[in-house]
């Protein structure tokens, strides 16, 4: 198939970018749409036009590397959770026009055409993403039985791939569904309770200094390539909201 | 040079305990004055890294990831194994070192893999203590799975995202570190050079990514967990930037690459279907505990896997291993897809396919079951081939998969040059000739939890006040090389990519040095490699300038090594005489197919040394003593 692709092109962080027009030529329709880029790469530095910049790595879906507006849409395909690696070009007809372009975010500064800057989100993860237990000071690993449907419910939290699409969609750059899928995946389990109400203060202190704020929009959730559930985030207001007016004495004793 | 193990003395299951008794230990609060750099975030370098902040020690991490999470493992799909023995099915630390030597048809070190058996079931508490949500079952303890190549269930898994979910406990556990101070993170950052002083390794040499900048940083150590090469076959189920530059520029720095010839062809992955394909997507190995591999009995059969009636069918993994089956290992059932495919009995356009089919498990489980087990994997699979799995079975072939081969090391993962370690898929220590499924994520996390923290104070307390720091003339010297090689492959400007090199690279090693080789293609495939070589560095088109973020730049480099890298696969393929799981010589091979090792004349690690690029490289023999196990001729029948 022949496509026209409009291709964000910045060459680094203070320069001016505009879209440049690129003929995207017989492209297999089981090509995806990082080996569409690819294709049109290979034609560009053959007629000696720099590649477009864009990251990518697993190309599965799961690394998390790759991201970019297609058509407005985050990843391109709203409603059916993918990566860009994983949207395949049968899903585009022939003559489309295309417009590609980085993420849009002010946490997000460009570093070359479609690469952003997303360390911000590792902040948030240093703030208190973690359980705080040191190699070698772990309990027999079936000591504390897990519900299954509690550990099921963790896991679908877990499975974010901090891409950054639900940043990157959101109409205030919120990051929102990202930091509450950290501090459910973490705060449903047994061992993330120690910390549970310490940890959601610091994350979302930290992620409201660098993002900007939830107003619900739920843009987020419907374009997260692994489709966490906004319900996440009403999970972390509660906790947040409990630790707010409780001390964190009070909560760990129950009272 | 004489490759010493450092093997302590004693019975196996002692081993490890005199090792740890017998390091020196370094003095708690002189830790934070030793700075050690570890490249590398993946499940063996991100544990290290955590683990030496944990214990004091001043860590220097570099990946060229824009995260540490992004690391290759985080793809790793299946599982990992532990002898915890939870399904009381006979499983024991004993039968976990000794499938996993089996498994590596007897070309693992005895020692190493005993260690990592016994620390297998203390991944597993220190993972489920950081929050991995592994599989459970209803009354809430963990859940087993199997996999190839042995017959009790010790597979823990997390859906299909095994991996992703242990190096997020890793990743949160580094994290945690850096917040502390005592771990400072260099992402995108990759390194070019190895920076070696009086003969110990004292430093690296990295390229900013994000401005191209090249940079020296000193340490007291150096430790490698840079993952592994399978991408020098191009076509490769690994991640697209996984490549071969850090242990290769170590080797040639001195360090011995042991057994580059051992690679792994992965049994299922979704056939290549066109000549844009980037990459291959492998399907994990715990499907085969519920799909059924076939082909037509028949040559040429057209007719679609449904009208195939089951009396024409040839189930030929159950059929030539009754005993394992479909869950034959790795390296025995990605030959015999490969025997009915030549046979000319197989499917789908290319003929480079067979059958992965779910329907007898549908029937006896429903497919709730099937879709709770494999959900997400049959929805990869019908995303990239538009096919519905829970219809018409899957179509699979091998493809390169894992490194078996790497860096040598000794029992403290030490490489010959001193204060240089290397972990994870990157040293060659346990896997011999084959690994087993769901052992990488296992070896790699043994390795950065709990061997190399430990082990690497042996090697400091020795280093107390030889500090070095990156203004000695050996870091100015290699910047000047890796500047050189920059400006040469900006310089080439000739008229092709770096990306057709290397798919033409590739498809020369997949040929000749993949699933078969022998003695007349081998060196025909290293004069190939050798001439596309000198041709590169004539005709590479690079683009773009050095001082700035450059991916064809990247991408150029990482190529480059893998030329000189894919000569050596050849030359260790030529000479091992013999075949040993993943290593198949057509010469050498019983009377109904399967490998012949040759343990008289081929029970050795063959670790290489670098002579330079105009001669030879030198091997050395690190003979395998086996003190525990019989060796013998692998049977799955
Ligand atoms: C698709 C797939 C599925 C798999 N499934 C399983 C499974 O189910 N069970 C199992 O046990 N194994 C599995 N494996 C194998 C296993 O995932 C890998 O062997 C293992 O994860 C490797 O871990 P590592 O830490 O050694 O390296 P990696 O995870 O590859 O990490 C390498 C790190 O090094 C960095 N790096 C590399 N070179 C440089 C450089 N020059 N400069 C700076 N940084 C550098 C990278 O940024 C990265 O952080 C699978 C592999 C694949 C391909
Ligand atoms: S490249 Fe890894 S998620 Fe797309």
């Amino acid at each position: 198939m022949n496509l026209t692709i409009h291709v964000w092109r910045q060459k680094s962080r203070e320069a001016k970018g505009g879209f440049v027009a690129y003929k995207a030529e017989n492209i297999s329709p089981d090509a995806s749409f990082l080996e569409m880029l690819d294709v049109v790469n290979e034609s560009l530095i053959e007629k000696g036009e720099e590649s477009i910049h864009f990251e990518h790595d697993c190309r599965e879906g799961i690394c998390g590397s790759c991201g970019m507006m297609i058509n407005g849409v985050a990843h391109g395909s709203r409603g059916k959770a993918m990566a860009t690696c994983q949207l395949h070009m049968r899903h585009f007809k022939e003559g489309d026009e295309v417009w590609v372009e980085p993420w849009r975010a002010r946490a997000f500064p460009i570093i070359k055409d479609l690469i952003v800057d997303r360390s911000g989100l590792d902040t948030i993860i240093q703030a208190g993403g973690f359980i705080s237990v040191n190699t070698g000071s772990a309990p027999e690993a079936n000591m504390i039985p897990i519900p299954k449907p509690v550990q099921e419910l963790s896991m679908d939290a877990a499975a974010c791939i901090q891409c950054g699409a639900c940043v990157a969609q959101c109409p205030n750059g919120a990051a929102q569904l990202f930091t509450s899928a950290k501090v459910s995946h973490l705060g449903l389990l047994p061992q993330g309770q120690p910390e549970r109400y310490e940890r959601v203060v610091r994350m979302v202190e930290v992620m409201e200094e660098m993002f900007g704020s939830c107003t619900m929009f739920g843009e987020c959730e419907a374009v997260c390539p692994k489709a966490i559930s906004i319900d996440f985030i009403a999970r972390m207001n509660r906790d947040f909201i409990a630790a707010k007016f409780k001390s964190q004495k009070e909560i760990s004793v129950g009272v | 040079m004489e490759l010493n193990s450092k093997t302590p003395p004693g019975p196996l299951a002692n081993k490890w305990e005199k090792a740890k008794a017998s390091y020196k230990l370094v003095n708690p609060s002189n830790k934070r004055k030793y700075d050690i750099i570890v490249v590398g975030a993946g499940l063996a370098g991100g544990a290290a890294a955590a683990t030496l902040g944990e214990l004091g020690y001043n860590v220097k991490c570099f990946v060229y990831h824009d995260s540490p999470r992004r690391a290759h493992s985080i793809a790793a799909q299946g599982g990992i194994n532990a002898a915890k023995n939870y399904r009381n099915d006979g499983d024991s630390i004993y039968r976990l070192f000794y499938d996993t030597i089996k498994g590596g048809d007897y070309r693992a070190r005895e020692a190493n893999v005993y260690r990592l058996a016994e620390l297998s079931v203390d991944i597993i508490d220190q993972a489920v203590a950081q929050g991995v949500p592994f599989a459970r079952e209803y009354g809430g303890s963990l859940d087993n799975r199997s996999f190839g190549g042995v017959q009790v269930s010790r597979t823990f898994y997390a859906r299909g995202q095994t991996g992703q979910q242990l190096l997020l406990g890793a990743f949160q556990a580094l994290e945690r570190q850096i917040a502390l101070g005592s771990v400072k993170m260099y992402p995108r950052h990759e390194m070019l050079d190895l920076v070696v002083v009086d003969g110990h390794a004292k430093g690296i040499i990295t390229r900013n990514l994000a401005t191209g900048r090249v940079e020296s940083h000193a340490a007291d150590a150096v430790v490698l967990g840079t993952g592994g090469y399978a991408n020098v076959f191009y076509l490769s189920t690994n991640a697209k930037a996984s490549n071969t530059t850090a242990i290769w520029r170590a080797h040639r720095r001195g360090a011995t690459f042991a057994n580059p010839c051992y690679t792994q062809i992965h049994p299922t992955c979704i056939p290549q279907s066109g000549d844009f394909q980037s990459k291959l997507t492998l399907m994990s190995e715990s499907l085969r505990n519920d799909g059924r591999i076939w082909v037509p009995k028949s040559k040429g059969d057209t007719r679609g896997p449904k009208q195939i009636p089951e009396s024409e069918r040839d189930y030929f993994l159950e059929r030539k291993y009754p005993s394992f089956g479909n869950l034959a290992p790795r390296d025995i059932a990605s030959r015999a897809s490969k025997e009915v495919c030549d046979e000319g009995r197989g499917v789908g356009a290319s003929g480079r396919g067979v059958y992965l089919d779910f329907a007898d498990a549908i029937s006896r489980l429903g497919r709730p079951t099937i879709e709770e087990r494999y959900g997400n994997l049959f929805e990869m699979y019908h995303d990239i081939t538009a096919e519905d799995p829970y219809e018409i079975p899957m179509r699979i072939y091998p493809a390169p998969h894992y490194t078996m081969g790497g860096l040598w090391v000794d029992y403290n993962l030490m490489s010959n040059v001193p204060g240089l370690y290397v972990i994870g898929e990157a040293n060659f220590s346990d896997h011999g000739a084959n690994r087993l499924g769901a052992s990488a994520l296992m070896q790699g996390l043994a390795d950065g939890y709990f061997v190399l923290p430990v082990s690497i104070g042996d090697y400091l307390a020795g280093q107390f006040g030889k500090k070095v720091d990156a203004g000695r003339p050996e870091f100015a010297a290699a910047t000047a090389e890796v500047q050189d090689r920059v400006s040469r492959l900006l310089g080439a400007k000739g008229t092709r990519t770096v990306d057709s090199f290397h798919r033409e690279l590739g498809g020369i090693m997949w040929d000749y040095c993949g699933m078969e080789r022998d003695a007349e293609g081998l060196r025909k495939a290293r004069t190939m490699v050798r001439e596309l070589r000198e041709k590169y560095w004539r005709e590479v088109k690079v683009l773009g300038e050095g001082e700035e973020p450059n991916q064809s730049l990247e991408k150029a480099g990482r190529v480059a090594d893998f030329f000189e890298l894919a000569d050596l696969m050849c030359l260790d393929a030529l000479q091992r005489e013999e075949s040993a799981g993943g290593h198949f010589r057509t010469e050498y091979q019983t009377a109904d197919g399967e490998a012949q090792r040759d343990d008289d004349k081929f029970r050795y690690v063959a670790a290489w040394e670098f002579t330079g690029e105009k001669s030879e490289p030198r091997l050395h023999k690190e003979p395998l003593e086996y003190e525990e196990v019989k060796l013998a001729t692998r049977s799955y029948k």
